[in-house]
């Protein structure tokens, strides 16, 4: 399950550059409907700038990007959220001018409300805001601003807004860094239900626990290239994996 | 309160003011108000790009220049020889369109540009289009137009009082439709420009066509208000109609008021120029400037969130009270760039 | 349109000694700008302002323009370090430099500007001094040396400026603030303290840079307008923050000005500058020696 194939999600020889520096190099993915992925990768592997150019903030120069069956060549990062694609950031980047409920608000206005078949009154999106936030545990403080807002709420947060463009694929990028045990149970409860609803999720983490018990796939990416794709357990008895993970 | 109630509140107040400047029975007071009702559209207008969104534009005198200029063209196309006066709503119209146009090129052209790049980019482009003024003979070039003001109107009379209405009228529109913007999905879309452009990308905004609706509407209210100059001040020049000086007033009375809200730019408009006014009469019009100047840097220091800020401040809301769109705490960590 | 060799060659020679002025005006926001990412808008009024200190010293008491700015220069270096601190503690500190630093230096330069003229006037200014009036003769060039001095001081500014920052220790400072201020801070060195010398240098160059202007051209308040669009051309065309790159675009900026204003007329000279300015920003921010 390495390259091709009919996945949700199809990265193909995708290979970016910073000036001289090569960030990611021939990176060939296959994510299928329904999957739980899980993307890890020392620091500075290339992880964040791979989702970067899948969700469409970063311009790749080789190589392609498809999903659902279409190309993403050219498509800005909004029209690439329309087609439901949704990300969260691994430095959270709420709108700070805006209440918890407004920063909900938004990608529900913007994409779910705009869709033809969807009533959307003002009181049906309020509805909606605050029981996203509810799912999150933020409901009480929906018209809180960001900034009363711990470290932990805030990556609450990033993830419930990424939820509300309600995406066929969601790419969680570091959203547990820093929680505490309890804390991170919460959140991968509420990644595993978000699943069982039919939406593909890739997991990016270093908190192995959390990979190993979430991931039905695992993928490995050191210095900008993938180096392992398959069942947990079997990459993570893989050499060149041990190798990556404890050094030379 | 609804749109078109706001509407009716707006035009009762104009009408109050407008009958109660008739009641003083100096002309001069509808000379001065035309300015500061100018400043009401011109401020409003830039608060939209530069308050709502975020992007500061420098260029707004061009703006104001292409509607005094279109209405030049038009006047001396038509006007001087054969006497047929253009109504003058029509004309704002005009030079809204040429304007709004104008804004529309000048986003696609500058809006891939970052924060500070953007705002010099206005700047270039507003010395660019003044050279080109300068160096259009048709419009009088360098050496000025004049425009031949008429001396009545049916059925308001003096044609100054005439101007005065227009203005407060575009006053009132410009106001209704940053208010009609703030409440909806277009504000709210433009509220994620100003904070995070990258988080609205992701969230599904199409950041680039709201910023460029934005650009479209600033200039066409900017060209609008520019639209009568000519005929206000009789004698037009490149040099003072593209000053720098209305760049300075457009960013100044909405710093001043506070950017969140239309409100801002109205308090800002309405104290910093009749202030202005005041002073030109009684001291000197240099003076204005320096004005202008001190104010906007003190206030931009202390009170960030400009009058309306202080306001908010000093009645002490609870950030829970507030439905928490329109207010930008100074000590909030900062944007991410 | 008479096209002459001799012109050309004149205006060329023109622009290259204009553009060699042109850097040194330039050198405070390669600084501020280009290695700091502070928009100082204003700078074009402080350069005038120490054009006008020029002119005041020169006027009463006959000294030389270049002189009396060499020894303003630590006024002006107070003002500059005074006005980062302002900066820092109200902007830079809160992130709110984008729309309302932007606007504190608008408002600073509008005040300069306008204090200009209540206390001197409206009236061009202009200085004597021994080097201006003569010109220099080859073959067919013609040079005035009110223009080659000025050009000649300028590159020996933007020499001084370019070692400071290579070879001392402060000056590496500076550069490196721009690229990581935890890196300095783990050196104990305090990036604030960095970046309020290196705007202080800034301001301090504009005394010379007002000296050099008057010397080639008479002055008035508002010609500082004309030299905002100049100076971020030459800036994001020189590669923001490099030195050499300013003098290179610089001489660019001043050849094209000179044969469009020989060959053309000089009331599209503004254009030249400006448009430049756009056709750098839309094709190439980074410069032609960008970093």
């Amino acid at each position: 399950m390495t390259g091709s194939g009919d996945g949700l999600l199809q990265v193909e020889n995708l290979g970016k550059r910073f000036g001289g520096f090569v960030a990611l190099e021939n990176i060939s993915l296959s994510v299928a409907a329904g999957e739980r992925l899980g993307l890890i990768g020392p620091n500075g592997s290339g992880k964040s700038t791979l989702v970067n150019c899948i969700c469409g903030t970063l311009r790749n120069e080789f190589g392609n990007v498809r999903f659902g069956g279409q190309k993403l060549d050219g498509l800005d990062a909004h029209e690439r959220t329309h087609l439901g694609l949704a990300r969260s950031f691994q430095l959270p980047r709420p709108f700070v001018s805006l209440s918890l409920a407004d920063n909900i608000r938004i990608p529900l206005l913007y994409t779910v409300a705009m869709r033809p078949d969807r009533r959307h009154t003002p009181h049906e999106v309020e509805e909606r805001c605050v029981a996203l936030l509810d799912e999150v545990g933020l409901g009480d403080k929906a018209r809180r601003l960001p900034r009363d807002l711990t470290q932990v709420e805030m990556r609450k947060l990033e993830l419930a807004r990424a939820m509300a463009s309600e995406p066929k694929l969601l790419i969680a990028d570091e959203a547990m860094a820093g929680l505490t045990h309890s804390e991170i149970e919460d959140i991968l409860a509420l990644l595993v239900r978000l699943n069982e609803q039919g939406v593909t999720v890739i997991l990016i983490e270093h908190i192995m626990s959390a990979v190993m018990s979430f991931s039905r796939r695992l993928v490995v990416l050191v210095s900008g290239r993938k180096i392992a794709d398959g069942a947990p357990n079997d990459v993570m008895r893989d050499p060149e994996v041990e190798r990556a993970y404890l050094g030379q | 309160m609804r749109t078109p109630t706001f509407l009716l509140v707006c035009l009762a107040i104009g009408a109050a003011v407008f009958a109660a400047s008739l009641a003083l029975g100096n002309d001069y007071i509808f000379f001065a108000g035309y300015v500061v009702m100018q400043y009401v559209v011109l401020s409003t207008a830039w608060n939209i790009l530069g308050g709502y969104c975020g992007y500061v534009n420098f260029g707004s005198a061009a703006f104001f220049a292409l509607g005094a200029y279109s209405t030049v063209a038009i006047y001396k196309l038509i006007t001087e020889n054969d006497f047929y006066r253009m109504p003058m709503p029509v004309l704002m119209l005009i030079g809204g369109a040429v304007s709004g146009v104008v804004g529309l090129g000048m986003g696609y052209l500058t809006l891939r540009l970052r924060g500070a790049f953007f705002a010099i980019a206005t700047l270039a482009l507003a010395v660019v289009l003044q050279t080109l003024v300068v160096n259009w003979d048709f419009v009088g070039g360098s050496r000025g137009a004049y425009i031949i003001r008429p001396e009545q109107i049916e059925p308001i009379g003096n044609y100054i009082r005439y101007l005065f209405l227009i203005m407060m009228l575009l006053a009132v529109a410009a106001v209704t439709i940053a208010r009609m913007i703030e409440h909806s999905r277009l504000g709210y879309g433009f509220a994620t420009i100003r904070d995070d452009e990258l988080a609205a990308e992701a969230s599904g905004v199409p950041t680039l066509r709201l910023k460029l609706i934005a650009t479209t509407i600033s200039g066409a209210l900017m060209g609008m208000a520019g639209a009568p100059f000519p005929y206000y001040i009789g004698y037009l020049q490149p040099a003072s109609t593209f000053g720098l000086d209305y760049a300075v007033n457009s960013i100044a009375m909405p710093l001043i008021g506070g950017t969140t809200s239309w409100v801002g730019p109205l308090i800002g408009a309405v104290l910093l120029g009749s202030l202005q006014q005041i002073a030109t009469v009684t001291i000197s019009s240099a003076v204005n400037l320096l004005i202008v100047g001190c104010l906007l840097v003190i206030f931009v220091i202390i009170a960030p969130n400009g009058i309306v800020g202080l306001i908010h401040t000093y009645l002490q809301h609870k950030p829970e009270d507030f439905v928490g769109r329109h207010h930008v705490d100074a000590d909030a960590p900062g944007r991410v760039p | 349109m008479i096209f002459s060799f001799d012109l050309l060659i004149n205006a060329v020679v023109s622009g290259i000694l204009i553009g060699g002025f042109y850097a040194a005006v330039t050198s405070g926001v390669s600084l501020s700008f280009g290695i700091l990412d502070i928009v100082n808008i204003a700078h074009p009024a402080f350069i005038i302002l120490g054009s006008y200190v020029a002119y005041a010293v020169n006027s009463s008491l006959g000294v030389d323009p270049i002189l009396t700015a060499i020894v303003m220069t630590p006024a002006f270096y107070v003002l500059g370090a005074a006005i980062y601190q302002v900066y820092y503690a109200s902007f830079e500190k809160r992130g709110q430099e984008s729309l309302r630093g932007l606007a504190f230096f608008f408002g600073l330069l509008f005040i300069t500007e306008v204090s200009l003229v209540l206390y001197f006037g409206v009236d061009y200014r202009y200085v004597d001094a021994r080097y201006i009036g003569p010109s220099l003769h080859f073959a067919m060039l013609d040079i005035p040396s009110r223009i080659l001095v000025p050009c000649l001081v300028s590159l020996l500014l933007m020499a001084v400026l370019q070692l400071f920052l290579t070879r001392t220790f402060v000056g590496r400072a500076i550069m490196a603030v721009a690229q990581d201020q935890l890196a300095l801070r783990l050196m104990a060195v305090d990036p604030i303290r960095i970046k309020r010398i290196a705007f202080g240098i800034s301001i301090a160059t504009a005394s010379l840079a007002g000296a050099f202007l008057i010397i080639i051209q008479p002055v008035e308040p508002s010609v500082g307008r004309e030299y905002i669009g100049r100076i971020f051309a030459i800036c994001v065309l020189g590669g923001m923050g490099s030195l050499p790159g300013t003098v290179i675009a610089a001489m660019l900026l001043g050849i094209v000005e000179s044969i469009t204003s020989t060959f053309y007329g000089p009331s599209w000279a503004p254009a030249v500058s400006f448009g430049f300015l756009l056709l750098t920003l839309a094709v190439r921010p980074a410069g032609l020696l960008g970093r």
